[in-house]
């Protein structure tokens, strides 16, 4: 058995890829991204880009058509609405709202939820039974009813809408994140590590959840998409923000009343609400695909 | 006596998923310091049970019976779970079946390595990676720096399946059990695997217990064989004497049951019927 051993080359590729660069030519990753960063660049300098103040009123110029359309005022893109606001600039202040709302709600609703997805899914035993109820009770609950229903409670207002999002869609996460941990904790590395006598909270913080990362970024991009919606819809029926500050979801109520009249103020916010989710919704998907081959098989 | 590592005695065990049917019945089996030990049997012939068994993974499905696992003259079974973590991943190693799963996707390789050194050797970071560094280079891995700071994805079947032997022999363990190391890997590098292994066992001297199914890895890397079947043991002996002398018609059945590939034409040859027949009543299987 002493005799001289020859090795074929491994087949190792020469230099991998970086992560970053696999993700760019995920088409799905460079428009959705592409799009939710310009828009992040929109809501943080509004008050720079706005062609007007969103909140000035003029009644002698109420109800303009957008600029392409017969008797458009120049500098009113897309027209005003019946109290003669610009419709781009409360476009564009809107944007804030909706993106704040987006990202707060989404990240503080997948760190409770993929805590406790990590603690079911690890410990299982009552503590997973014990969240695992809870989040099966939580999800009998209509949605959109429950959120009403928590704002008509907690009183309108940006931060109860954050609330009452965080509230409802944490149970998305935790279980996801469960069902992860629990496919991660079968696999063999896992098993070597409790052999071994590693910490059980070391291996869940350090050999799981890194795992779980990428999963999670998609989760979170699409529950974005998701806080857009439900944002929009609080405002609809005017239980988001005070009426003075713009949102998507006021001009879409507001626009609902005036469609015949002036049908613009319903179809711009709908159209700017419509490409935020799906950007939302492709980037989410397009991460997911993304990683994929490349931290699993 | 004194230089018996493993002694595995009158291992018995059951399965309570399947209503107490027996997966172990009355199992002994020995190795010597530095001796390699192959562990055949088909699918289900408790072969993975007894090596979980030894490195105490168990499922909680499966119970023990009677019987002991002396190693070193200690019963692994009546240990408590602190001194069996000691000895885990530290006296005992694993070289795992699947190349795939037995590394943290996310972390690179040479964190990975330097952690059984680190916890089990108590190496500062420096040393540990020093030692993997050095370790990739005993598996005979060309570029020790590159593969020390990939990820598993990265690496070929057969690259992964080398760092798992440079881990597994890291803490310098006394016993290897390997789970059929090569089984999810292709044939070629299959043959540098057990090549690999077995230069690795001789320079640590240490013990291996080799679980396959393949008659043909046992001839080549095997010193002493052990038959299963149906959790029962129906040969054992040097690795010369069962293959060329088989004594049992079971023996005989599977050794002719093997490709013939100087005669490629010659077809399959499977377990006649009436053998498994007689084995089962011998074993005592309704």
């Amino acid at each position: 058995m002493a005799e001289p051993i020859t090795i074929t080359a491994p087949t190792a590729p020469t230099k991998p890829p970086s992560r970053f660069k696999t993700l760019l030519t995920e088409p799905k990753v460079l428009f959705g991204g592409g799009f939710i960063l310009l828009l992040l660049v929109i809501a943080i300098l509004a008050p720079l880009i706005a062609p007007k103040d969103p909140l000035e009123q003029d009644l002698m110029l109420g109800s303009l058509p957008p600029a392409w359309l017969d008797g458009a005022e120049p500098g009113y893109y897309l027209g005003t609405d019946d109290l003669g606001r610009d419709v781009l600039s409360r476009l564009l202040y809107g944007s804030r709202i909706a993106l704040f709302v987006a990202v707060s709600s989404a990240s503080l609703a997948a760190l409770i939820g993929t805590v406790l997805g990590l603690l079911a899914g690890w410990y299982g035993g009552w503590t997973d039974r014990i969240i695992s109820r809870i989040v099966d009770i939580w999800m009998a609950f209509p949605p959109v009813l429950l959120s009403i229903l928590l704002v008509a409670v907690f009183g309108s207002g940006v931060h109860s809408v954050i609330a009452a999002i965080v509230i409802i869609d944490w149970t998305r996460f935790c279980r996801v994140v469960r069902a992860e941990t629990l496919a991660q904790a079968q696999l063999d590395y896992i098993t070597a590590a409790r052999t071994v006598g590693f910490p059980r909270m070391k291996i869940l913080t350090r050999e799981i959840f890194p795992n779980i990362v990428p999963v999670l970024i998609a989760l979170v991009s699409l529950e974005m998409g998701i806080a857009v919606v439900v944002e929009a819809i609080l405002s609809f029926v005017g239980l988001s923000v005070s009426s003075d500050t713009p949102t998507w979801g006021g001009m879409i109520a507001q626009g609902r009343q005036l469609i015949h009249h002036a049908w613009w103020l319903l179809v711009a916010p709908l159209a700017v609400l419509f490409a935020t989710v799906l950007a939302f919704n492709q980037l989410g998907g397009g991460l997911r695909r993304a990683f994929d081959p490349v931290m699993r098989r | 006596m004194t230089d018996m590592l493993l002694n595995v005695t009158g291992l018995s065990a059951v399965s309570d998923r399947e209503g107490g049917l027996p997966v172990l019945r009355d199992v002994s089996l020995s190795l010597k310091k530095g001796e390699v030990r192959g562990l055949v049997g088909e699918s289900g012939a408790g072969k993975s049970t007894i090596a979980k068994a030894i490195l105490s993974i168990l499922p909680r499905t499966v119970r023990v019976t009677g019987g002991w696992i002396n190693f070193k003259n200690r019963d692994l079974l009546a240990m408590k779970p602190q001194e069996l973590r000691s000895i885990m991943g530290s006296e005992i190693a694993l070289i795992p079946q699947d190349p795939q799963t037995a590394l943290n996707p996310g972390r690179r390789i040479g964190a990975q390595l330097a952690d059984g050194l680190r916890l089990k050797r108590g190496m500062s970071a420096k040393a540990a990676e020093a030692r993997a560094l050095q370790l990739l280079a005993d598996v005979q891995i060309r570029d020790p720096d590159r593969v020390m700071a990939s990820f598993p994805h990265q690496l070929s079947g057969g690259m992964r399946q080398r760092v798992l032997i440079a881990a597994a022999f890291a803490v310098d363990p006394e016993l290897v059990v390997a789970d059929e190391p090569t089984t999810a890997l292709d044939v070629t590098v299959q043959k540098e695997i057990l090549r690999l292994i077995r230069r690795m066992q001789e320079a640590h001297g240490t013990g291996v217990l080799f679980v396959t199914h393949d008659l043909g890895i046992v001839a080549q890397i095997c010193d002493s064989v052990t038959l299963l079947y149906a959790g029962k043991v129906i040969e054992e002996g040097p690795v010369r004497s069962v293959l060329e002398n088989p004594q049992h018609a079971y023996t005989r059945a599977l050794i002719a049951a093997g490709p013939r590939y100087d005669r490629p034409d010659a077809g399959l040859e499977p377990v006649p019927e009436e053998i498994l027949h007689a084995l089962r009543q011998e074993i005592g299987i309704r």
